[in-house]
């Protein structure tokens, strides 16, 4: 009989501990339920606005050394409210909806939007590196994080996660602000603020100069902020950063993770990356004698 | 260090050729460009202006590549643009390519849609016999039928449709398609072009069995099957495509009805 990769994250029940993570496809619910078929315990959206953001123009998403990838999407998404009516068709298509405002009533206008849809969770978008007055700047404000967490919270009954990234402020602030709010998991990290320049001509190749580095280059410092929120302890978090095989998950689940989530790595059409990576999970669960998720989480700090 | 091949290379523009009052050829040197497969694409950078997905024509120097771009919104006005010796950025090509069947091929192209059909047509196998049909609203914008005929003297017919009827067959070019189909003997269906044309291409050719595929073009950022903007249902154009079955096309409620948006937002053609 094989292992069971089911995962809790708090109170989010997961079927395997692989999620799609925020920004990666995200706009389609035919294409969630592409990623949920290939085995992903959880989709979350694309980070959704009040408004329609149409994004930055091209070149927005470009490979970067070493197996990285950078960009500068700029948030692109349909709005809130157009999202809301496209999920209400798709009821049998659960997600976690990731949303990214400036300051309360942002968020809660967008949550009410919501109530009729199949979301199973909210992620919290406090750390996106390359949009002005949202994102990592909200997350820099530490007391506004607790603001919004609070108001999120007080709007649903939903689990509420919140995604932090590196900043200017100690993101370890920024977690204890949404734990101290009542958030009920931690994603991290998000894409860490990078530029690349075109040697020959002496270009910034992103039409915003600077976007967000994610893939394998970020993927020990991800490592090493979950294993620093594990220590701080109190908080479930979802690990992000860098995973694209079975090993990546497995380390990130003992630096702390209850699940993970997976975005650079489905680059070049790897849609199967989720179901290979639980069955790496699987293999390497069976090997060690797990007969849980649960029971390896946080283990390498138990070494 | 291990170079990415997602981050544009810099090509120096080499020759621009005028095809249409509207539509330019540039010519770089590029041996993996070169040898595209019909239907794959490059991410093109004009640098400070923009990138934009383009289909990557066939040249007749070997070892070259080119991309042939009408002049439409702020980056392909600036590719149009960009002069003998000027830099582009590429990257790619990506996706996936036609499946090119023996026999009798029928292809169906408009405007820039002719590019992929153009390599297609170099690819072939010599005992395949091919008749393209070029559509085209006006004579002034017919362009590569004589770069056809030259790149394939045999197993070639040539094929002009004119809305206004100024040149060749007066009518659409999924008009002269239906007509050829009726006629019979085709085992093949390729077609690249306005989604509406195209369509009707897969409609008339499933509605008598005959094998069809399409290239299908969609807003996209990023080429590589992560930002999502070119999903047409469950597929990506990018990594999925950009070539897709008749039989597969005909199950889409996107295709030839919606595209998604800069924005993502659903929007009917």
């Amino acid at each position: 009989m094989p292992v069971p990769l089911s995962t809790n994250v708090g109170p989010l029940e997961l079927e395997s501990p692989t999620m799609l993570a925020s920004g990666i496809l995200g706009i389609s619910t035919e294409v969630f339920g592409r990623i949920l078929g290939e085995g992903a315990g959880a989709v979350v959206t694309k980070s959704l606005s009040t408004e329609p953001w149409e994004g930055y123009a091209n070149p927005t998403v470009i490979g970067a050394d070493n197996g990285g990838m950078l960009n500068a999407v700029g948030l692109s998404n349909p709005g809130a409210a157009e999202f809301a009516s496209m999920l209400k068709k798709s009821p049998d298509v659960p997600v976690i909806v990731s949303l990214v405002g400036s300051a309360e009533p942002d968020f809660e206008a967008m949550v009410s939007e919501f109530k009729d849809c199949n979301v199973i969770g909210y992620e919290l978008n406090l750390s996106c590196p390359h949009v002005a007055k949202v994102g990592l700047e909200v997350g820099d404000d530490v007391e506004l994080v607790g603001r919004i967490v609070g108001a999120v919270k007080r709007a649903t009954p939903s689990p509420v996660m919140a995604k932090v990234g590196l900043g200017s402020a100690n993101y370890m602030d920024t977690v204890t602000a949404a734990v101290d709010a009542g958030a009920d998991a931690i994603t991290a990290i998000n894409t860490i603020r990078a530029m690349a320049i075109d040697a020959d001509t002496a270009v910034p190749v992103l039409s915003n100069k600077f976007g967000g580095l994610s893939g394998a280059p970020i993927k020990p410092i991800a490592l090493r902020c979950v294993y620093e929120i594990a220590e701080r302890g109190g908080i479930p978090i979802i690990g992000c950063g860098g995973i694209s095989t079975w090993r990546d998950a497995v380390e990130f689940i003992l630096a702390g993770a209850s699940a993970v989530q997976i975005g650079s790595a489905l680059s070049g059409g790897r849609t199967g990356v989720f179901s290979q990576v639980n069955a790496g999970i699987g293999r390497y669960m069976e090997q060690k004698g797990h007969s849980a998720i649960s029971g390896m989480v946080g283990l390498a700090a138990k070494s | 260090m291990q170079q990415n091949p997602n981050v544009p290379s810099v090509r120096t523009v080499l020759s621009v050729t005028d095809e249409t009052p509207t539509v330019r050829t540039l010519e770089f040197a590029d041996d993996i460009l070169a040898s595209s497969r019909p239907g794959q694409f490059a991410m093109v950078w004009v640098p400070r202006i923009g990138e934009l997905p383009m289909s990557v024509m066939v040249s007749e120097t070997r070892g070259n590549a080119a991309f042939t771009v009408r002049v439409h919104g702020a980056t392909s006005t600036g590719l149009y643009n960009t002069p003998v010796g000027g830099a582009i950025g590429v990257r790619g090509p990506y996706g996936n390519s036609f499946d090119i069947r023996r026999g009798r091929a029928l292809l169906v192209g408009g405007g820039t849609g002719l590019v992929p059909l153009m390599r297609l047509i170099s690819q072939a196998p010599d005992d395949l016999e091919i008749t393209l049909l070029m559509g085209a609203r006006t004579s002034d914008e017919v362009f590569f039928g004589q770069r056809a005929a030259r790149m394939r003297p045999d197993r070639l017919d040539v094929v002009v449709t004119t809305d206004d009827g100024t040149l060749g067959v007066a009518g659409n070019v999924a008009d002269e398609a239906a007509r050829r189909l009726g006629d019979g003997g085709f085992d093949a269906v390729y077609t690249c072009g306005p989604e509406l044309m195209m369509r009707r291409v897969v409609d008339e050719a499933r509605s008598r069995g005959v094998f069809v595929q399409a290239s299908i073009e969609r807003v996209m950022k990023c080429g590589l099957g992560i930002c999502g903007s070119c999903c047409m249902d469950s597929h990506l154009v990018c990594t999925d495509g950009t070539v897709f079955d008749g039989d597969h096309l005909a199950k889409s409620g996107d295709f030839g009805y919606a595209y998604r948006s800069k924005s993502g937002k659903s929007t009917p053609y």
